[in-house]
């Protein structure tokens, strides 16, 4: 049972309180019509799945029903930060 | 043997005045209050508690704790009885029944039984799971019954139990000296401390601890420590409490046993499972002994030295007359001395060459007899140990000793258990000769004979020393002084040496050299394993099944790792330790569902007018965790047929009202209201007029129908979304997903409102006769008030909605109101219909209505592949919106171009009283060859009494192009269906909902109803405030509401009159007077004119609950995961958090005291809860 910290609570939160929607920072295509349906396919169904540092979004779904962005360790599953929507820039850079 | 002779005249911590009677096996017995099982047992000289798995060889009593391989027992009788308990961790009460659970292999039965062993060597298991066919059903079903665990009570369980949730600073697990002593330093230091330990007294052997020649003993230290420990109200001492999973971020299962023990039906919950969230866990486990292996050993009278000499501390009993004593180290020489005091005759035999260290020397000194250099390495006897045989380490004459009990000690095993847990690997030390733990995962501490130590004032100050500093990192800085530890005359150890097992004198196949007790794994079976190539430890393990017993080997893992290595020629390091998994020791299913059973086994949405419901013959249907009734019996003779029959042709020939209170709705609000609906819609929001409805689809980006209903326009940027029951929840977390991480820049907010509106859908040519009866101030005639228009007014004389749409094709009015009328209205709807036989009906006919319409519904016609064109709803999606819409994309797809698609259609069977079973697979053919293409499947099948026959509607391949086909859908019990394609829509109503209309019978049929004077409201207004959050719209917002919004999250702003609750960053509620709620959303609209605000009356969506008093935190902490210690949550706090299976906002105006806002829904389950807490 994990704790999360919530960006707008504020607070470490028990597990229980969030729910997880996936991996994070894919931004829908500007214009998904430009694409061509493999590109579209790549958006739709493929996930980075990566052995360490992932980039997620969480949400407080028992508490400020607001999503946010997450970086956990997939194999210790440690939290690595979280942070509003958006000011996550990338995993790499949030190491250390 | 008599009690006389095992139970010592004096001594011991029991109470010698308080006999109790208990029975083993059906024989009447006596022990005291303080007795475990094991040691009344030993007592009362019961040698054979079992017989083993394989072997059926007799049994007896091994450890102390919760390492004993042996006594295993069921307590108590019927449906109480607890199974696969240890009687040395089973505290003794008055009448207990128990029984041995390890039966052996004498339960099967003949010529099995004489060669039930030779047929288990290593790899049994293994072997019997790869043969092919079903042989190790044959063999599951004898093995359960062999090894006992093939008793489950029957009946359900009378005891009760409990989950908590608790919350320390510091956690340390284990009371002996290392934990006692880390418990005090964080108490002292200020931290919150949960002292966690399986045995009945904190503070463990150390109370028994010899006294110390001058200062204060050790005993006497921990007394003191943990009366300190008792009186510190931020302590929670748990005894009786196993910590069994140290999991991800501290949290930490603890099963606690009821003081009253086992079985014992009481009041208070029998075990509670406790859910310790921890800053800092001290893992001061301790250490088990560890026997050493020589042939015989499993006799009984052959024990853990340590277990010797508790047993006769503690309950002074001595479980023999004479003793030897086997060594390899210097802490059995205690043993030794306490078996000395007690005045029975003992010898040691010492493995090392020479035994000259202090310890050795006490004992010496004391007159016993010390064998150094030498070996036990056969113990001999029948149903008891009778006497060893020894001999010179390296060879020599055996020499034998008469004796009735065996007491080994090959040194000491850290229990590694919870550290390993973490994932971090032990590791194995030549100075400790032990497995250690590995380097803690941060957050976690070890202290004491967790680490190896053997002195115990080295356990004392490492414990306090580790204490502090966990209390440190949790934030609690010690400015104490240098710790008040006891003095002790602890004599320094001598190094022990490594001694695992000692080879047999006669080494054959049937070595009957026991590694693990539990399940008959000898050393031959090792070195079997090792000769067939099992050379990792993992797969040793599994194929030998060391260690798989419910005692997870914790007495034989580490002499079986070590034996291995013996047999592989390498060193233990090299061949390292299998690793550990929670529970630590068997948990309960009871516990782990804890106060979630019955009534409360999962939450019961109710709707406000279900009460009526209940009381009119409702029988009810699950939809979600809503109930909602299937259809009304009319008397108790009638059938569900009959009852959908008669409520299906109300609605289509005069009147019937369907409760639709549990469709989930959505108040969507802002300048971008209308853009952000063209965008998770596939139809087209934004032209939709003021006042009108539409009935819309939404995709998933993969273009499948995700949810369908009806939104209607309330203002120019005020939208309500409706969904489907089962899925409000998805829905709006879809929506809100996309709002929060896609579209920031729109403005518009969602509010939940499903729980504020109750709703009647009053149905039926005489619909609006009805509703003129108790609605003056709406014009329902029918230019006035069109299909698909919506009407604000009164009904019942209360603020109400109307929408003017149709589920069943019937002329049909959707009456909303504040849930707390909903009752009020309903019966005043069906007052009003009386003279008109209104009837009430159930989702049961609700369905028969739609698909008579062909009407869809989302989940049960789709699966989650279904494309708009698939349903025949290609018309609902416009193509070249500005934005486009969700799922837009993907339509075009070529697997969504495919003819041959499944696509709804109709089916009307060749039989028209045979209903097609919803689901049935769809053929070309009566009987098809194997394998047979799939054409489709029946999605939704009803007999209409409309119609006058059966139908269906099913997804069939190409359906739409295959009209006047006939398919066929072959039956499990043989017979085949038949039916016929046919157009999705079965019926035209004479009264058409969008078309014509019934002819109006005027003012003139409808006399008002004499309503009941509306009483007045005790329901504190509830307002949902969503805005931007910047400093002009909290301004407004202040100076509408008098009181400034709450800056700071997870705080609530409050005067006499109001509260206001942060909810988030951009969201507040509003609690104020009962009768309020028009009037501040009035002042609201008023202050805040730029549309970025979001004003929506939730005064029916929640109900406020208090609860004050010293036991209200208590109770909830059974309910919540959040800490609500005033500590973490003073005055002023307010949070959203989960309260048992549901959710709830809770405030806190003053210490002890609580307010809890629940969703109306859920009210009945959450007070039915807190009230059992
Ligand atoms: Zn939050």
């Amino acid at each position: 049972m994990l704790l999360i910290r919530c960006p707008y609570c504020c607070e470490e939160r028990s597990e229980m309180e969030f729910s997880c929607a996936g991996e994070g920072g894919i931004r829908r295509p500007e214009d998904p019509s430009d694409l061509s349906d493999a590109e579209w396919a790549d958006y739709l169904h493929f996930r980075t799945n990566p052995k360490g540092l992932h980039r997620e979004i969480w949400c407080h779904t028992a508490g400020c029903r607001r999503y946010f962005d997450v970086v956990r360790d997939t194999v210790t599953y440690a939290i690595h930060s979280t942070a509003p929507i958006g000011a996550t820039t990338q995993v790499d850079e949030a190491d250390g | 043997m008599a009690d006389s002779t095992r139970r010592l005249p004096e001594g011991g911590a029991f109470v010698r005045s308080r006999p109790l009677a208990f029975t083993f096996d059906g024989k009447a017995l006596t022990g005291y209050e303080g007795d475990t099982l094991a040691s009344a047992l030993l007592a009362n000289g019961i040698d054979v508690v079992g017989s083993s798995f394989k072997y059926g060889r007799p049994r007896g009593i091994v450890g102390y704790g919760a390492e004993e391989p042996n006594a295993i027992v069921h307590v108590g009788e019927g449906s109480a009885r607890t199974p696969n308990l240890r009687a040395t961790t089973v505290e003794l009460e008055d009448g207990m029944v128990a029984t041995s659970a390890a039966r052996g292999p004498g339960a099967v039965t003949g010529a099995l039984a004489r060669t039930f062993g030779r047929l288990l060597p290593a790899g049994f298991y293994y072997k019997t799971f790869m043969r092919p066919q079903g042989l190790w059903g044959f063999w599951e079903e004898r093995l359960r019954t062999a090894a006992g665990l093939g008793d489950v009570p029957e009946g359900p369980d009378p005891d009760t139990y409990e989950r908590r949730h608790g919350h320390a600073d510091v956690l340390v697990v284990g009371a002996g000296p290392a934990g006692l002593a880390a418990a005090l330093a964080a108490s002292r230091a200020g931290a919150r401390v949960m002292l966690a330990d399986e045995n009945a007294i904190i503070g463990g052997m150390l109370r028994f601890s010899p006294v110390a020649s001058g200062g204060e003993s050790a005993g006497e230290w921990s007394r003191r420590a943990a009366a300190e420990l008792a009186d510190n109200p931020d302590v929670t001492l748990l005894p009786h409490a196993t910590a069994f999973g140290l999991y991800d971020h501290n949290f930490v299962g603890i099963l606690e046993r009821s003081a009253h023990g086992n079985g014992a039906l009481g009041k208070a919950p029998r075990q509670r499972l406790h859910q310790v969230r921890a800053r800092q866990v001290v893992l001061a486990c301790g250490a088990i002994e560890r026997p050493i292996v020589f042939a015989g050993n499993d006799l009984p009278g052959v024990m853990l030295a340590s277990a010797v000499s508790a047993y006769a501390i503690r309950h002074a009993v001595a479980p023999g007359e004479r003793l030897v004593l086997f060594t390899s180290n210097d802490s059995a020489y205690e043993t030794a001395l306490t078996w000395h005091h007690i005045g029975r005759e003992v010898t040691v035999v010492d493995a090392r060459p020479v035994a000259d260290g202090a310890r050795p020397g006490d004992a010496r000194a004391a007159g016993i007899d010390i064998r150094a250099g030498h070996v036990v390495q056969e113990a001999h006897g029948r149903r008891r140990v009778q006497g060893v045989e020894i001999a010179p380490v390296g060879g020599g004459r055996p020499e034998r000793l008469d004796c009735d009990l065996v007491a080994s000690s090959g040194g000491w095993n850290p229990l590694v258990h919870l550290s390993a847990q973490t994932g971090v690997r032990p590791v194995w030390s030549e100075a400790a000769l032990a497995f250690l733990p590995g380097s803690p995962r941060s957050g976690v501490h070890h202290a004491g004979a967790i680490n190896g130590h053997a002195s115990t004032l080295a356990c004392l100050r490492e414990g306090f020393r580790v204490g502090s500093e966990a209390a440190r990192l949790a934030g609690f800085e010690s400015a104490q002084a240098a710790p008040d530890l006891p003095t002790t005359d602890e004599q320094p150890s001598a190094p022990g040496e490594a001694l695992f097992v000692v080879p047999h004198p006669r080494p054959g196949r049937d070595s009957r050299q026991f590694v693990d007790l539990q399940l008959d794994v000898t050393v031959a079976d090792i070195e079997l394993a090792a000769r067939e190539g099992y050379r990792s430890v993992e797969h040793a393990k599994r194929y030998t099944a060391l260690g798989f017993g419910t005692d997870q080997g914790k007495l034989g893992n580490v002499n079986g790792v070590a034996i291995l290595a013996g047999a592989l020629g390498q060193g233990i390091e090299e061949t390292g330790t299998t690793m550990f998994r929670p529970p630590y020791t068997p948990v309960t299913f009871g516990a782990v569902a804890g106060r979630d059973v019955g009534e409360l086994f999962d939450p019961v949405r109710r709707t406000p007018m279900h009460e009526w419901h209940e009381a009119h013959g409702a029988v009810w249907e699950d939809v979600g965790r809503w109930k909602r009734p299937r259809y009304y019996a009319r008397g108790a003779g009638e059938s569900m047929d009959e009852a959908v029959r008669r409520e299906c042709l109300a609605a289509r020939g005069g009147v019937a009202m369907l409760d639709a209170s549990t469709l989930g709705k959505i108040d969507v609000q802002g300048a971008d209201a209308a853009r952000f609906l063209d965008r998770v819609y596939s139809n087209g929001f934004r032209r939709l007029g003021v006042g009108r409805c539409r009935y819309g689809l939404m995709l998933r980006e993969d273009g499948t129908i995700l949810d369908d209903g009806v939104t209607v326009r309330v203002a120019e940027n005020r939208y309500l979304v409706h969904t489907t029951t089962g899925n409000a929840e998805a829905v709006l977390s879809w929506l809100e997903l996309w709002r929060q991480t896609e579209w920031p820049e729109l403005n518009v907010h969602l509010t939940s409102v499903t729980d504020h509106w109750a709703t009647a859908a009053v149905v039926g040519p005489k619909s609006r006769t009805v509703l003129r009866r108790v609605c003056t101030d709406i014009d329902l005639s029918p230019d006035a008030f069109r299909f698909m228009d919506y009407r604000a007014g009164h009904v019942a004389g209360v603020p109400a909605r109307v929408y003017r749409i149709s589920f069943s094709g019937e002329l049909s009015f959707e009456v909303n109101v504040a849930a707390q009328h909903g009752a009020r209205v309903w019966k005043a709807l069906m007052e009003a219909g009386e003279d008109f036989d209104i009837t009430p009906y159930g989702t049961e006919t609700m369905h028969v209505l739609r698909a008579e319409m062909g009407f869809i519904i989302v989940g049960q016609d789709t699966d989650g592949s279904m494309t708009p064109d698939d349903m025949g709803l290609a018309g609902l999606v416009r193509q070249g919106k500005p934005w486009g819409f969700l799922g837009d994309r993907s339509l075009s797809l070529p697997e969504h171009q495919r003819p041959d698609r499944p696509q709804l259609v109709g089916l009307a069977p060749l039989n028209a009283s045979t209903v097609l079973p919803e689901g049935a697979q769809l053929v070309t053919e009566p009987r098809p060859k194997p394998p047979a293409e799939m054409h489709g499947h029946v999605t939704s099948s009803y007999l209409s009494a409309a119609l006058g026959h059966s139908f269906a509607l099913a997804m069939v391949k190409g359906g739409r192009e295959r009209m006047g086909e006939t398919l066929y859908s072959p039956q499990a019990d043989g017979s085949v269906i038949p039916a016929k394609v046919v157009p999705s829509v079965f019926f035209k109503p004479m009264a058409d909902a969008n078309g014509g209309d019934v002819a109006d019978e005027g003012e003139a049929a409808a006399e008002p109803l004499a309503l009941e004077p509306l009483a007045a409201t005790t329901a504190p207004a509830m307002l949902n405030l969503c805005g931007d959050g910047k400093a002009e719209f909290r301004q407004a917002a202040s100076r509408a509401l008098h009181l400034a919004l709450p800056e700071d999250p997870c705080t609530t702003a409050r005067n006499a009159s109001i509260a206001i609750h942060w909810l988030a960053p951009d969201e507040w509620l509003i609690v104020a007077q009962p009768g309020e709620e028009a009037e501040i959303e009035r002042r609201l609209r008023t202050a805040t004119t730029a549309p970025s605000a979001a004003i929506t009356d939730v005064t029916g969506a929640h109900i406020l609950l208090h609860l004050a008093g010293p036991q209200a935190r208590e109770a909830l902490a059974t309910a919540t995961p959040y800490d609500l210690h005033p500590r973490n949550f003073p005055p002023g706090r307010c949070i959203q958090t989960t309260l048992a299976k549901t959710q709830a906002l809770i405030a806190t105006p003053a210490e002890d005291t609580f307010e809890i806002i629940v969703r109306r829904s859920y009210a009945h389950y959450a007070e039915a809860w807190l009230r059992g807490a």
